[in-house]
């Protein structure tokens, strides 16, 4: 390539960078730097407040933090429980769809993709009023079979929200792993079938194994969106505040020490920390079951 | 992986084959006709549960938008009561000051403009990344895909800090500025163009004397409408449904997102005299229609654009 176009298309990407620079950098960047101050009060906070520099202080606080821990571990509980569920419902989906005719696999697939099209808000307001002993359906319903439930319990709120997030995620995850399928070679089966297999034994000896890869990228995407989880708890704290408290999951603890308690700086570290947690349990993750296929 | 539907560029196609992904490759397929009866009734089960699973909830907010508050409250949750829509309609739209009507603009400004800016740069971005050769294109590269792992909060709360510094919070720029820059959206317009803008092609360009920014604006933006199309869509679909972001930018209400102000009704619930849990649903349900409209306008686009964005 000629040398004046290799900087022509440089060019090209130069608004992109200049704003990585100014809206990914320059505040990761500021957001570490802020992380190693603290706001003290003088005296009896009348003198005004004085930023000084702590180093690693505000890490170590948020370490030793249990409100801060026993958020990260509630999610990755859940996660560990959630994302499993939704993602063998997506699967069977998926093998359901990709063993019915192309016309009626068409249609099922529209009807799934519905709640995916519904924004993440609107969805957790839908449920939430679905689970409500007052106006949802679900209560009478449990009625009629004799379960005294109440969504709201302490105890019910984690499956609440797991639902909430099953149904959202079903039929993206599915499309991803349906495409996948697409992608597995038809004569196999042919094969397969001469041999002798069933269609189950083909679903899961070939097209189980086949789709490895899409289980594992939907699997990562989950996870990176369960650690950062705060819209579903955030409105579920608006109708059951006793039940969801305003640390509930990591995010929500960030939020809160960013605008309630105006303590900046340590939501900053805590945010930092957040991304760590976040970019190794990824790599763990991807090392795991890339391991797992040699 | 999905690519075959994109490559076809000129529109024709979409005609002929229905707007489904993979269709191309389904002819190979061996007749399911000639499997197991009791197999594919089995399955069609199975299928209508999760049908009925995935459609349960948009039929009851269409059912709970047509009540009043005694038949939200007293009648049979399943079924219609008496038909209160228009009421609950002009509700909505007439509480405190017609808000709502504000709130959905907003969105649409946000998710509109916004998007249309990010997928511009975005679309030249990809290009840039695609076809060129320059120092630090790996870099470049490797920030995008990095950003991915990015937690929001870590950008979201310095970005705030910045943002009030220089007097752009609670401002519709606060909103406008962060939708430019979508790593995503990038990477999406990088696929793209490795798909359907071929070196030849740019060569050619060249060698009747074009410049670049000519080859970029009206040869290369031209072959990318359908790759563009599913950018500006995911991103569009992206800010309609940001929550994080509008929370912590926007403080007046004038400025808020429909996201913001449903969330805003739904903390108001338990204090204020008039009925809010109509008021939420309804809105609620308004606000999925435009998402609806988009998506079914232009499915084509972003089911390929999401199976391809998940696979390459």
């Amino acid at each position: 390539m000629i040398r004046s176009q290799r900087w022509k298309g440089a060019a090209f990407t130069v608004p992109f960078q200049l704003g990585f620079v100014f809206l990914y950098l320059l505040p990761i960047g500021y957001a570490v730097y802020q992380s190693l101050f603290l706001e003290k009060q003088s005296g009896l906070g009348l003198g005004g407040a004085t930023t000084e520099f702590v180093g690693l202080e505000n890490y170590g606080k948020g370490l030793s933090d249990s409100a801060f821990m026993t958020s990260i571990l509630r999610v990755v509980l859940f996660a560990c429980v959630q994302i499993p569920f939704m993602l063998l419902i997506s699967l069977v989906l998926a093998l359901f769809l990709d063993a019915v005719t192309s016309k009626v696999a068409g249609r099922f697939r529209i009807l799934l993709l519905v709640p995916y099209m519904i924004p993440g808000v609107v969805a957790a307001i839908v449920w939430i009023n679905l689970y409500s002993p007052d106006v949802g359906p679900l209560t009478p319903i449990g009625d009629l079979f004799g379960f005294d439930w109440n969504f709201f319990a302490p105890s019910m709120v984690w499956p609440a929200i797991g639902n909430l997030l099953t149904w959202h995620g079903i039929g993206y995850n599915m499309v991803i792993i349906y495409a996948a399928l697409q992608g597995v070679p038809r004569e196999l089966f042919e094969a397969a079938r001469l041999d002798g297999a069933s269609e189950l034994r083909i679903a899961l000896s070939i097209k189980v194994p086949f789709v490895r890869g899409a289980l594992v990228l939907t699997a990562l995407l989950s996870i990176i969106q369960m650690l950062q989880i705060f819209n579903e708890p955030a409105l579920f704290r608006n109708v059951t505040p006793q039940t969801v408290s305003d640390s509930f999951t990591p995010i929500m603890i960030i939020y809160n020490q960013a605008f309630n308690a105006a303590n900046y700086h340590y939501a900053a570290a805590l945010s930092v920390l957040l991304a760590l947690i976040l970019g190794v349990a990824s790599f763990l993750f991807y090392r795991l079951t890339s391991r797992a296929a040699d | 992986m999905a690519l075959t539907e994109n490559r076809k560029e000129n529109g024709t196609e979409t005609a002929a084959v229905p707007p489904r992904g993979g269709a191309v490759r389904r002819i190979t397929r061996p007749d399911p006709a000639a499997r197991s009866r009791g197999g594919q009734r089995f399955l069609l089960v199975g299928l209508v549960l999760a049908s009925a699973y995935s459609l349960f909830p948009v039929y009851w907010l269409l059912v709970a938008a047509t009540k009043d508050r005694v038949g939200l409250y007293q009648s049979n949750g399943l079924w219609f009561s008496d038909f209160h829509l228009w009421e609950n309609l002009h509700q909505v739209f007439t509480y405190e000051g017609g808000i709502f009507l504000r709130w959905t603009a907003n969105s649409f400004l946000y998710a509109g403009v916004g998007s249309l800016g990010g997928t511009l740069i975005a679309l030249a971005t990809g290009y840039g990344l695609a076809r060129f050769e320059f120092p630090g294109r790996g870099v470049v590269f490797a920030a995008v895909v990095g950003s991915f792992l990015i937690p929001i909060a870590l950008l979201t709360l310095p970005l705030y800090l910045l943002f009030s510094a220089i007097g752009l919070v609670d401002t519709p720029w606060a909103m406008l500025i962060p939708c430019l820059i979508n790593p995503f959206s990038v990477y999406l317009a990088k696929v793209y163009t490795e798909a359907t803008v071929p070196f030849e092609l740019l060569e050619a360009a060249r060698i009747d004397g074009a410049g670049e920014l000519r080859i970029f604006f009206s040869i290369v933006l031209r072959m990318m409408t359908t790759g563009g199309a599913t950018v500006f869509l995911l991103a569009f679909v992206n800010t309609w449904n940001a929550f994080f972001l509008p929370l912590t930018m926007l403080r007046g209400e004038e400025n808020w997102t429909l996201n913001l102000g449903l969330y805003n009704w739904t903390g108001k619930r338990l204090e204020s005299g008039i009925d809010v849990t109509s008021l939420v649903l309804t809105g609620a349900l308004l606000s999925i229609i435009p998402m609806a409209i988009m998506m079914v306008a232009m499915r084509r686009y972003w089911r390929s654009g999401v199976t391809l964005g998940a696979l390459k």
